[in-house]
């Protein structure tokens, strides 16, 4: 083969490996109700695994959350109203915090205390897999550790919604 | 069609230029949780209150523009 034919051909693999690495990089996909969840542990407090789904739970409530998010702020006293609630009848909620620098949240958990289960996901790792799109989401397992309802952002007229969501999935036998 | 080598290396360099730039693709607007910084309250787009008062003001009377600021697209993502 004479020389130009060969450089042609290495531009054009190039051209095709180029092409190739663009679509290689997909955005994760939101999870969908009857879905297993991605991932089975967070960091907890103390940097051990925070199972998300414990067995003794009937309905786990996963909330991804931050401490810049004002949302989030709203959510919490909610959080904790819904603990207090239907804790008795089964409920566990885990808020996932995604904040980069512990210290943050630190400050906000000061201000508004949780009487929930926390985790810690400074990475993101945990909130790639779940396909987060807003801050904050909230994701319902039922106790066979698949999504009965992904929940984004946190107004509080979400709120009736999102109480009888819960009361209805602690209901079904 | 003759090309002298030169003009054929600058082709080609071009070509391989291009296609390199298509890995651009590969970059994704930041995750949700990324956001913080954008949520600090010095990364809003306008200044304090009352200039953005005279500016929405302006807007609404010389274009009869309204809207497009605010709390929406920065920060959370949750709108």
């Amino acid at each position: 083969m004479n020389p130009s034919r060969s450089a042609s051909h290495r531009v054009l693999a190039i051209l095709v490996g180029c092409v190739a690495l663009g679509t290689v990089t997909l955005p994760a996909r939101a999870l969908a109700p009857g879905q297993s969840l991605p991932i089975s542990n967070v960091s907890g407090k103390d940097a051990a695994a925070l199972p998300l789904v414990d067995g003794k739970a009937r309905v786990t409530y996963i909330d991804f959350w931050a401490s810049w998010c004002g949302p989030c702020r709203q959510s919490f006293p909610w959080m904790n109203r819904m603990q207090d609630k239907f804790g008795a009848k089964g409920l566990r909620i885990v808020a996932v915090n995604l904040d980069a620098k512990r210290a943050d949240a630190q400050d906000f958990l000061a201000q508004l205390p949780a009487r929930f289960e926390l985790g810690f996901d400074s990475g993101g790792a945990a909130a790639r897999q779940f396909g987060v799109k807003t801050m904050p989401s909230s994701v319902l397992v039922g106790p066979d550790g698949k999504v009965i309802a992904v929940h984004n952002g946190f107004r509080e007229e979400d709120e009736a919604e999102l109480e009888q969501r819960i009361a209805a999935a602690l209901a079904r036998p | 069609m003759q090309r002298s080598t030169t003009s054929r290396g600058i082709l080609l360099g071009a070509l391989a230029a291009c296609a390199a730039l298509t890995g651009c693709a590969a970059w994704q607007a930041p995750q949700a949780w990324e956001k913080g910084a954008l949520a600090r309250p010095d990364m809003v787009m306008g200044g304090d209150a009352l200039s953005q008062r005279f500016e929405q003001h302006i807007y609404s009377s010389k274009e009869n523009a309204s809207g497009g600021y605010g709390v929406g697209g920065g920060g959370c993502g949750c709108n």
